[in-house]
């Protein structure tokens, strides 16, 4: 196998958990280790490099590396010097493409400019920010604590220090979350020195404070037809300034879409490190155990920190291209999908969800009003 | 020590009918006729303490679940009065203790000559206890008055004794006290069973003659047929014979419950104990038949016998269409044991093939459907249970509708509902929303009586449709759950009503039409459309949902076209996540129904088929 392997690095720390946030990271007290989080991280970016070791030893003949993206919890939160191991060691394992896009996630609280710098001169060229929204109450809800002010901040820093690609996400659809809301963060937004937009809609997560807050009634999810026009609303004010989409949730410059996130949508090989961390290979999907103790404990203890893997069957390879490829522009080829199935999505071409000059060119490609509902259609394909 | 050696016991077939005490235990659900009839075994030591298991008369795991006795047995116990030092043999009859099936408690009443009346005395009589009591006093049963439960806190045995006296016409201290939880009482309540019932008397030398109060398929012995013996001698020699349809059956077995089956030489005159046949199917032993011997039959039956009528009909499909001979087995079985259901089978282009079902009653129908589900292992979708109409049309034609899809669409001259005589009881706070309720099922007030100071009996003629449209769970909420209902047929009468079709994208959903009166039409339209539009997730195109009677739509809503369905986060591991999700979703897709092009999931015809007023909780099943 000699593809090349992408890596995502996980950093599952935060200095608190948001209220909508249901991904795989921990606050200094959930963790109750009783030490700081400077002390906890060194001896994680040990662990990270034993994974890469066994990653080595797995995956032996991949090509140079060439996209890394670290995401978290917090990856900002990490000194420089940390993250600048791991790089170091991937390099020195896999070797790196020499156009290799290396993204970071960052909290545009915890940021200096000099810590930017840094990150740059340690070879991360793409940041990502999360600004979420430009409306106090909004973030209020969302449970985030910055300034909308230090996203203006941190990104011209970013910029000032010399990165080219900076992207920001947003999150729309949130309780309280009016349309002139989202049109003020929209635009707050494009003010910014920025190449890429990843805008969200809000997912209520099970198990998060926002969905204990949901169902007591206390906040009250947006209508769905609501939160349909806000999709409409972005996609025309990114599109007028020149930003176009290229995945359901996108958008960039002209040649600045993440190639790391591509890779996800177009299946191709990628390994993640740390707890919780899915991989790819090949048709095979592996995740590691959960919690950054049961991480540890099984990297110290010279074991794979993998929990549980699955070898995708023809038919589920299938069914991940076709949900996966649908969210792009040039969406998925009509013959490849059973011709029992045709007829039925024709209606969704009538309705105009789907491309008409694409279908005459033999692929299934997605108008503005079907993305919205491109998992209905993915269910009319696959089920 | 008043309990007998069961060895020494006088012997079943050879008992004196002088020695002999025949009784039932007439209670509502709960008051603690389970424990009670518990408690007794132990005493009389028929069962033995380390074999002691809670309820255990109660054979169905939904008998024990429910606390309810869906079928009656008798158990024999021997017992020495500590009033008079002699032997008895006390036949407990148990009896159902629901109104569905009050033709099956009469039959229990006749087989016996005392009743005991047992009534919680933190609670009071209930409506059903009452019209049961009533029963057993025209069938001219000695009633021993017993307050339960006088262990509790809450216990007020002075104003019970007090109703129970009026009611029966006894002294308040007649009143027995016992609590079947810590045995108080239980011992003199057996002494006074042999004190105040009378012996059963009967002719030993006459053509045998024995009434069949039940009657139970078991999967080894086929049917189980509970007597009691009036006349002669039934014995394990004897050929049998059933009075009303004049089949012979061999006697294969004669024997007593002690409280397992204990086989005998036969039964003697005023003795109760079961009779194994052969048959295999209840409904060729009915409850309330005589039987009587091929050799030396009777001329005269016992009286009684009747044919269980259906009340309620209700149309029961499997969510699973491949389940269809599953269902059609699994009902051909529980007929065997149970003679009052009936069903043929129906299509309904929304739910696919089934079976049109007929009930005793809601109790019927829910137990039947319980038993269906846990028995077979099926999982059922069943239809809003309906009354059997008669409608007669311009041209004179007379048509039975059991079902509102077969209603006429053509001139109809006339329909005629059946209407029941229902008597609540409550606390006399409650008298005015039960009055309301009462008066908006389109019910007629008969008459009101105080049972005690603060205590009445209301009764009303209502027509069947009214109550087994969630009339009960009204009239519980409406009485904080303090009012007890009991009802009986009395006949039919001509009612307004008409036939209410839903259509969903102009399509009718047969599973949805219903037959109500013509000022409940608009209400009944209104409910169904704006449940549906809840229920029913958004599709490609706008759904119209109209409610209709005839041509004329009376009720619109609308399902506006789906505009967001889509997961805006698809990275690492979310991809396999929601591969799963949409695995998972092509188990849903296989139980969507399609009604013309619009998409119905099951638990959209589950929900709106409910009578769930709460669109929260039927919301909460999507």
């Amino acid at each position: 196998m000699s593809a090349p392997l992408s890596f995502y690095v996980h950093i599952p720390y935060c200095l608190r958990r948001c209220g909508y946030c249901d991904f795989n990271t921990y606050t200094p007290t959930e963790l109750k280790t009783g030490s700081d989080l400077a002390a906890v991280s060194n001896g994680y970016i040990d662990q990270l490099i034993k994974e890469i070791d066994l990653a080595k030893l797995e995956v032996s003949d991949a090509k140079p590396i060439p996209t890394i993206f670290f995401g978290g919890g917090t990856p900002t939160l990490m000194e420089v010097s940390d993250l600048g191991r791991v790089l170091e060691h991937l390099k020195l394992r896999f070797g790196f493409a020499k156009d290799i896009e290396i993204t970071i996630e960052a909290n545009p609280d915890t940021v200096t400019k000099e810590k930017l710098a840094g990150l740059l001169e340690i070879g991360i060229n793409r940041i990502s920010f999360g600004m979420q929204s430009a409306a106090p109450h909004v973030l209020a809800v969302l449970d985030r604590t910055h300034n909308p002010e230090n996203v203006i901040k941190a990104t011209n820093w970013a910029k000032e220090v010399g990165f080219k690609e900076i992207s920001v996400d947003l999150i729309y659809g949130a309780p309280g979350e009016s349309i002139s809301d989202w049109e003020a963060t929209i635009d707050a937004a494009l003010k910014l020195p920025i190449t890429h937009i990843s805008a969200y809609a809000l997912i209520v997560e099970n198990g998060t404070k926002l969905a204990a807050q949901v169902k007591r009634g206390e906040v009250i999810i947006p209508e769905d037809d609501q939160t349909a026009d806000k999709y409409l609303l972005a996609d025309k004010k990114f599109s007028d300034a020149g930003f176009t989409w290229y995945e359901l949730s996108n958008w960039a410059k002209p040649d600045s879409g993440c190639r790391h996130n591509i890779a996800y949508w177009e299946n191709a090989n990628w390994w993640g490190i740390g707890p919780g961390a899915h991989s790819h290979i090949s048709g095979k999907r592996f995740w590691n155990v959960k919690h950054p103790n049961a991480y540890r404990e099984r990297i110290v203890g010279g074991l794979s920190p993998v929990m549980e893997s699955e070898l995708l069957s023809e038919s589920e390879k299938e069914s991940e291209r076709i949900m996966l490829q649908i969210r792009m522009p040039h969406g998925i080829p009509l013959a490849s999908i059973a011709p029992s199935k045709i007829s039925q999505l024709e209606n969704y071409k009538e309705l105009g969800h789907l491309d008409s000059a694409m279908w005459q060119a033999g692929r299934l490609g997605l108008t503005l009003s079907g993305r919205l509902i491109a998992d209905r259609i993915v269910q009319e394909i696959i089920l | 020590m008043p309990a007998i050696d069961l060895a020494k016991a006088p012997q079943p077939s050879a008992t004196n009918p002088a020695q002999i005490r025949n009784f039932c235990i007439i209670a509502h659900i709960d008051h603690g006729k389970s424990t009670l009839a518990d408690r007794m075994l132990g005493i009389t030591e028929v069962v033995e303490q380390r074999n002691m298991r809670a309820q255990y008369l109660d054979r169905m795991d939904i008998e024990r679940e429910r606390g309810i006795t869906i079928k009656s047995q008798a158990v024999r116990l021997p017992w020495q009065s500590s009033l008079d030092g002699q032997e008895y043999i006390l036949n407990m009859i148990d009896t159902p203790g629901h109104v569905d099936f009050t033709y099956e408690v009469s039959r229990s009443l006749a087989a016996c000559e005392g009743a005991i009346l047992l009534v919680d005395c933190a609670q009071g009589i209930e409506a059903q206890t009452l019209a049961n009591l009533y029963l057993a006093m025209e069938n001219n049963l000695t009633i021993i008055p017993v307050l339960n439960k006088i262990d509790l806190p809450a216990a007020q045995p002075e104003k019970f004794a007090e109703e129970l006296a009026k009611l029966i016409g006894c002294k308040p201290e007649d009143c027995l006290r016992v609590s079947g939880k810590t045995g108080d009482g239980v011992k003199e309540l057996l002494d006074q069973i042999c004190a105040q019932i009378p012996a059963p008397v009967g002719d030993p030398d006459a053509p045998a003659r024995a009434l069949i109060f039940d009657s139970v398929y078991d999967t080894y012995r086929g049917v189980v047929t509970y007597v009691r013996v009036v006349d002669g001698h039934l014995s394990t020699r004897d050929q049998i014979q059933m009075f009303s349809t004049g089949v012979r059956h061999e006697m294969l077995e004669v024997g007593v419950i002690s409280p397992e089956p204990v086989v005998s030489k036969g039964l003697g005159v005023g003795e109760v104990g079961y009779v194994i046949t052969g048959v295999k199917d209840v409904r060729q032993s009915r409850v309330g038949d005589t039987i009587t011997t091929y050799h030396n039959p009777t001329k005269t039956a016992l009286a009684g016998y009747k044919d269980p009528k259906p009340m309620v009909f209700s149309g029961l499909y499997p969510l699973d269409g491949a389940d269809y001979p599953l269902l059609r087995e699994a009902l051909d079985k529980l007929q065997l044991n149970d003679a009052a259901l009936v069903y043929e089978p129906e299509t309904s282009a929304a739910l696919g093939f089934g079976f049109r079902c007929g009930f005793l009653g809601l109790l019927h129908m829910e137990i039947v459907r319980e038993r269906l589900e846990r028995e077979a292992g099926l999982s059922l979708i069943s239809t809003a249970p309906n009354v059997v109409y008669r409608v007669t049309r311009d041209d004179g034609k007379e048509m039975i509708v059991t079902n509102p899809s077969e209603f006429p669409d053509g001139k109809i001259a006339a329909v005629f509902e059946p209407i029941v005589r229902a008597t609540v009881l409550a606390p006399s706070e409650f008298i005015g929303a039960i009055m309301e309720l009462c008066q908006e099922r389109r019910g007629t007030l008969l008459g009101m009586d105080y049972l005690s100071e603060d205590r009445v009996e209301i009764r009303y003629t209502l027509p069947l449709a009214e109550i087994v449209f969630d009339f009960f769970d009204q009239l519980k909420s409406k009485t904080r759950g303090y009012a007890s209902l009991d009802y009986e047929p009395i006949g039919e009468a001509e009612g307004d009503l008409v036939k209410v079709d839903i259509l969903l994208q102009g399509e009718g959903v047969d599973a949805f039409s219903a037959i109500v009166h013509k000022d409940k039409a608009y209400a009944y339209g209104v409910m169904m459309t704006t449940k549906l539009r809840e229920l029913i997730p958004r599709q490609q195109f706008e759904v119209p949902i109209q409610a209709a009677i005839g041509s004329r739509i009376i009720a619109r809503e609308s399902i506006r076209a789906i505009r967001k369905d889509v997961l805006a986060k698809c990275y690492g591991g979310d991809i396999s996540r929601k591969r799963k999700l949409l695995e998972k979703q092509k188990e849903g897709k296989k139980r969507m129904k399609m009604v013309g092009r619009v998409e119905v999931p099951q638990e959209a015809f589950i929900a709106a088929l409910t009578t769930d007023s709460d669109p929260e909780k039927a919301k909460a099943k999507k």
